[in-house]
């Protein structure tokens, strides 16, 4: 191998690790927060490339009618648990939260349909949607079992995933597709072609992770989030509603996913099922990080994108073994390392 | 009105009863103190009144039904506990915990800043330390930090688990100067602990639970000069 590919495939996979970075603190940031390892994260991301193609190509995205549904069931759930505990005067603050809120983003959509707009504000559509999802699924789905075992939660996250996978082929239809790349720019550095899309995905990456770091360091909110993580009696102790912070938790982490759905859509073609490779990549980045430290983690989705460019060069059909085989060695090192921590967590 | 009064309370583990029938009230101003041996479901009572446990019975707090309230509303009514591990936020600074008291307030950041004033000027040590990870603090002054975050959180009802619990002598002797100094601002006090003679010689009313039921109640120095727990509590010095 020559140095001059050895670059290519080094920027490319800088690029790829930059998008799974937004991805893998995203589960770091949901598992500390709630315990649940949520799986069908990678789909959100899938979901968000289908949305801004759909919009791209002057159609009504089918993210609209999952929003919908999930809004109306979420609804219907926190009502009947709002009138089951006496509590009248919540009702009309669930309705806003969990129906008016989540439709905003569909009912711009609506009115917007057809009109031809520009990339930013496709962007920017784009991940409004995407955003209700996962707080939704987190009221539906793992609320009712909060206080469940983080193996349990696990198991309901999975099939969660399988059927999110099932909603996206109904309302995304089974085609693939690919957006318009970002910029067409590109620079020369050091003899080398460097697209202006790369340093776009790059610049992105460290920007959004500053910004959660921002986030959490300096923000009351954030602290908040991080007080949950770290010890959830003390964090009731002091007034900190778990279901609260969850739920900003989702949201958050929502913003990460969309990101990254954006940045990936005009690199490769998405299906309605792709969600789960690039899940399943960035979430060996958050094994790296051991699901709580947020730079480790960044390092090690970088690593694994790097790891996938050399493996598709290298041997394109054992891609993904050799970058799910790094799982091994950092899951031997860890439980060699650090086998008490895990019980610490479970206190 | 009592502050809080509690009426036949029970809780119970599975089929295990930890606490029967128990009944206490205090009014405001007061500290109330509820001594017993290991076990007697002490600690039982209080995660009840906070809410942390399911319990049956009777608990106004104000004359409002806390039964139906969760921990945190029951926060932000003025009700703070003080657990007996303290449930502090290990990862973060002292600073930090401090700020995370206040959340129930969270929108009275003129009055948060000045009530850390005030937590700093009764715990200099946490001044000093406030960068510090709370998980480097000793005992002392972790529980120091604990009792500070639970000030900040403006409560009109402390609920203080063992304070003195694997403390040094001298420093069990401040944590109890300070806790008979929250007199002054008005907070009132219900205080569980294994340390008798300290928690009666500060409180004004003492309950003595064993068992999970209320054997004794009276006037905190009544029960101090009383033979028959001199014996068993006090330790007949």
């Amino acid at each position: 191998m020559s140095s001059d590919i050895a670059a290519i495939l080094a920027i490319d996979g800088i690029a790829s690790g930059a998008i799974y970075v937004l991805i893998a603190i995203g589960f770091v940031l949901i598992f500390a927060v709630t315990r649940v390892i949520f799986v069908p994260f990678g789909d959100i991301s899938a979901f968000t490339a289908l949305t801004l193609a759909a919009l791209e190509t002057q159609r009504l995205p089918g993210t609209m009618g999952l929003v919908a549904l999930l809004a109306v069931m979420a609804t219907v759930m926190q009502v009947t648990a709002d009138l089951q505990a006496g509590d009248h005067k919540a009702i009309p603050s669930t309705l806003f939260f969990y129906l008016l809120v989540p439709l905003v983003p569909v009912a711009l959509m609506w009115f917007a349909a057809g009109t031809v707009m520009s990339m930013p504000v496709r962007m920017g559509l784009s991940l409004l949607l995407v955003l209700p999802i996962a707080p939704l699924l987190d009221r539906i789905v793992f609320r009712p079992i909060a206080d469940a075992s983080v193996l349990l939660l696990l198991t309901v996250s999975m099939a969660l995933h399988f059927a999110l996978v099932g909603l996206g082929l109904m309302f995304f239809g089974p085609e693939g597709v690919r957006t318009q790349p970002l910029t067409d720019a590109s620079w020369e550095i050091a003899g080398m072609q460097v697209s202006l899309q790369t340093f776009l995905i790059v610049g992105s990456a460290v920007v959004f992770s500053a910004l959660l770091y921002g986030f959490f360091e300096l923000t009351l909110t954030g602290k908040a989030l991080r007080a949950t993580a770290v010890n959830r009696t003390g964090a009731r102790l002091v007034g900190i509603r778990p279901a609260y912070t969850g739920t900003m938790a989702y949201v958050l982490a929502s913003v990460l996913a969309g990101i990254s759905g954006i940045l990936i859509s005009p690199v490769t073609t998405i299906f309605y099922d792709s969600g789960f490779l690039f899940g399943l990549r960035a979430f060996v980045g958050a094994i790296i990080g051991a699901m709580v430290n947020y730079p480790v983690t960044a390092l090690g989705a970088l690593l694994v994108g790097v790891l996938e460019s050399f493996a598709s060069f290298w041997s394109s059909a054992f891609k993904e073994v050799i970058v799910f085989s790094l799982l091994l060695p950092v899951l031997l090192w860890r439980s060699l390392s650090v086998g008490e921590v895990e019980d610490e967590a479970e206190e | 009105m009592s502050l809080l009064a509690i009426r036949s309370l029970d809780v119970s583990y599975g089929k295990v009863e930890a606490v029967r029938q128990v009944s206490l009230s205090i009014e405001a101003g007061q500290i109330v103190t509820v001594i017993g041996p290991n076990g007697a479901g002490k600690t039982t009572l209080l995660a009840a009144t906070m809410g942390l446990l399911p319990s049956t019975g009777e608990m106004l707090y104000e004359g409002r039904d806390l039964r139906r309230m969760d921990v945190e509303a029951r926060v932000e009514a003025g009700i703070v506990l003080v657990p007996e591990n303290r449930e502090l936020f290990g990862d973060m600074s002292v600073s930090d915990n401090l700020i995370l008291g206040a959340y129930s307030h969270r929108h009275d950041g003129a009055g948060n800043r000045r009530n850390l004033d005030a937590v700093y000027h009764r715990f200099p040590r946490l001044l000093e330390r406030r960068h510090q990870k709370a998980n480097t603090l000793s005992g002392g002054e972790r529980q120091m930090l604990a009792l500070g975050r639970a000030l900040m959180a403006k409560p009109r009802l402390l609920l203080l688990d063992e304070p003195s619990l694997g403390l040094a002598p001298l420093i069990v002797r401040d944590i109890f100067k300070i806790i008979a100094s929250l007199r002054e601002t008005g907070v009132s006090v219900l205080l569980v602990e294994q340390n008798a003679r300290a928690a009666l010689e500060t409180a004004d009313v003492g309950y003595v639970l064993e068992t999970g039921e209320i054997v004794h109640s009276g006037a905190a120095d009544m029960l101090i000069h009383d033979p028959k727990l001199i014996a068993t509590y006090l330790g007949g010095h």
